[in-house]
Parts: structure tokens; C-alpha cells; sequence
């Protein structure tokens, strides 16, 4: 047998290089699940800078922070309609955004395919699980069943 | 296969950007599995005043205001970098800047932190009793 004494050509890039003509490159992915992955996490992004942030900034950081956060705090808060939708968008969007971030991390450290699909699909029950919890609670929570305290 | 030299001990030296390919992992990687904790004692508010309160007495212990602080950090740090990343990607010229860009979002992210070490440092030490 011929001993092969070539040079193994480079594998071809997954992702589409995005070469600019200053030296900086960023990788894309090509198209498919990955592509809308790759726009998904941008958009989400984006809103997640107002939704996640103003929610640090106002519950952690404003006003005393975290150190006035109590159930009277909460049932006053949840009264408007607003921050209801919004905690229940940064729900779902900062549920979506991580667990596809962790997605992206696993591919790169967990290499043997049983053990990935494990992993992946306990974070995705994970967060099916917690969608449904944080949805239930934020569109049922009534505080006047516990009048004496609101 | 025998291991390379450069397999071993030594640093990945890649684009100047790897530092902050690290942070932006390690702040999502925290943010997310705290999240997973906070949706359920949040949820707790279902069962009531007492049980909602109980659980976030947690919140007013100052070492996990010392933790709050750390997630505080993290959400800012992968906020202001993922900004910085969505620049390059969107507009690829930005990447001609790319050692400027990414001192001035480090820059900013270190500046915004002043004042919240502040503030929440303040609560730490009230509620450690020192203040």
C-alpha cells in the first residue's frame, strides 16, 4: 500500500469568514438551524440589554436593591400589568438565550454523542419545566388572596 | 497519539479577542444556572407571604449579597460584550477598531461597576452588621 505522503488538505471552515479587509474576521455560520441559532442569539440579545439589565438595575441596584425585595414588594409590582409581561419576556427570552448558549458550550466540551444529547436534553427539560413553572406564577399570582399583607 | 508539546502547560494564544470569549462564557454559564435557581424562588410567591418571605431572607444574608454583587457583574459584563460582539457582526468594518472597541467596552464595563460596588457593598456591610 502506498504510503499517503501528501499533506491532508485544511478542513473546509463550518462557518462562512466573514473577512473584512482590516484584518478582523468573525466566523458565520453557513445557513440552516445554526445560521437562525447564530441570529437568534443577537435579536434576543438586544432586548434581553433592556429586559436584563433594567431588571438588575431596578431590583438589585436601584433604591436599596435587593434589601426591599419582599412579598408586599412583589404584589405590588406584579399590580401592573407591564411588569408582568416583561418579567415573563425576560422569562422565556433569558430561558431560550441560555440554554441555546449552553447548546453551544456542550458541542465544544462534551464530545462523545450519548453523553451530549444527555446533557442537552436535561437542560432542555430543565427549562421546559421552569417555562411552565415562571409562566404559571407570573400570569396566575393573585395577591388578594392574602389580603392582610398587600 | 502522543501528546504535542504545545498540548501541554502551555497557553492557547489566540486572537486578542480570547479573553473575552472566556468571560462572555463563563458570565452566561453563571447568569443561566443562576437563573434556574430564581425562577423556582420566585415561584415560591405562589405559596403565600410566609414562604416567599422565608425564601428571600436568603437575599438579605451579606454573602450572598457578595454573590448578588458577582451576578450583577456577570449580567453587565456579558450585556456590555455582547453588544461589542453584535457590532462586529453586524458591521464588519468595526473590526478595523477591534483593539479600541473592546479597551472602551472593558473600559465601560469597569466604570459602570464603580458605583454599583458602592451600592450594593453598602447593603453587604449593613447587613454583615459592620455599617
Amino acid at each position: 500500500m502506498a504510503v499517503e505522503t501528501t499533506e491532508r488538505a485544511p478542513a473546509p471552515s463550518p462557518g462562512r469568514r466573514t473577512q473584512s479587509a482590516y484584518g478582523g474576521s468573525r466566523e458565520r455560520p453557513a445557513g440552516g438551524f445554526e445560521l437562525w441559532s447564530w441570529l437568534f442569539m443577537r435579536i434576543s440579545g438586544l432586548v434581553l440589554l433592556i429586559l436584563a439589565v433594567g431588571h438588575i438595575l431596578i431590583m438589585h441596584v436601584l433604591d436599596d436593591g435587593v434589601e426591599r425585595v419582599d412579598f408586599g414588594f412583589v404584589a405590588a409590582r406584579w399590580q401592573s400589568p407591564f411588569w408582568r409581561t416583561w418579567d415573563w419576556a425576560l422569562l422565556v427570552l433569558a430561558l431560550i438565550h441560555g440554554i441555546n448558549g449552553l447548546r453551544v458550550i456542550v458541542q465544544d466540551y462534551v464530545r462523545w454523542p450519548g453523553a451530549r444529547l444527555a446533557v442537552n436534553m436535561a437542560f432542555y427539560v430543565i427549562g421546559f419545566v421552569l417555562f411552565v413553572l415562571g409562566t404559571v406564577v407570573v400570569f396566575t399570582f393573585d395577591p388578594n388572596a392574602w389580603p392582610a399583607v398587600v | 497519539m502522543a501528546k504535542r508539546k504545545s498540548d501541554v502547560g502551555t497557553l492557547y494564544k489566540g486572537s486578542p479577542g480570547q479573553w473575552s470569549w472566556l468571560a462572555h462564557r463563563i458570565t452566561g454559564v453563571a447568569v443561566i444556572l443562576f437563573l434556574f435557581a430564581h425562577v423556582v424562588d420566585t415561584a415560591v410567591i405562589g405559596w403565600g407571604p410566609e414562604a416567599y418571605n422565608r425564601v428571600v431572607e436568603v437575599y438579605h444574608n451579606w454573602v450572598v449579597q457578595l454573590l448578588e454583587l458577582g451576578l450583577v457583574a456577570a449580567v453587565l459584563y456579558h450585556a456590555i460584550n455582547g453588544t461589542k460582539i453584535m457590532l462586529f457582526d453586524f458591521w464588519p468594518s468595526t473590526t478595523r477598531h477591534m483593539k479600541a472597541l473592546s479597551l472602551a467596552s472593558t473600559g465601560l464595563f469597569l466604570l459602570a461597576m464603580l458605583p454599583i460596588t458602592w451600592l450594593i457593598g453598602t447593603n453587604v456591610l449593613e447587613s454583615a452588621g459592620v455599617l
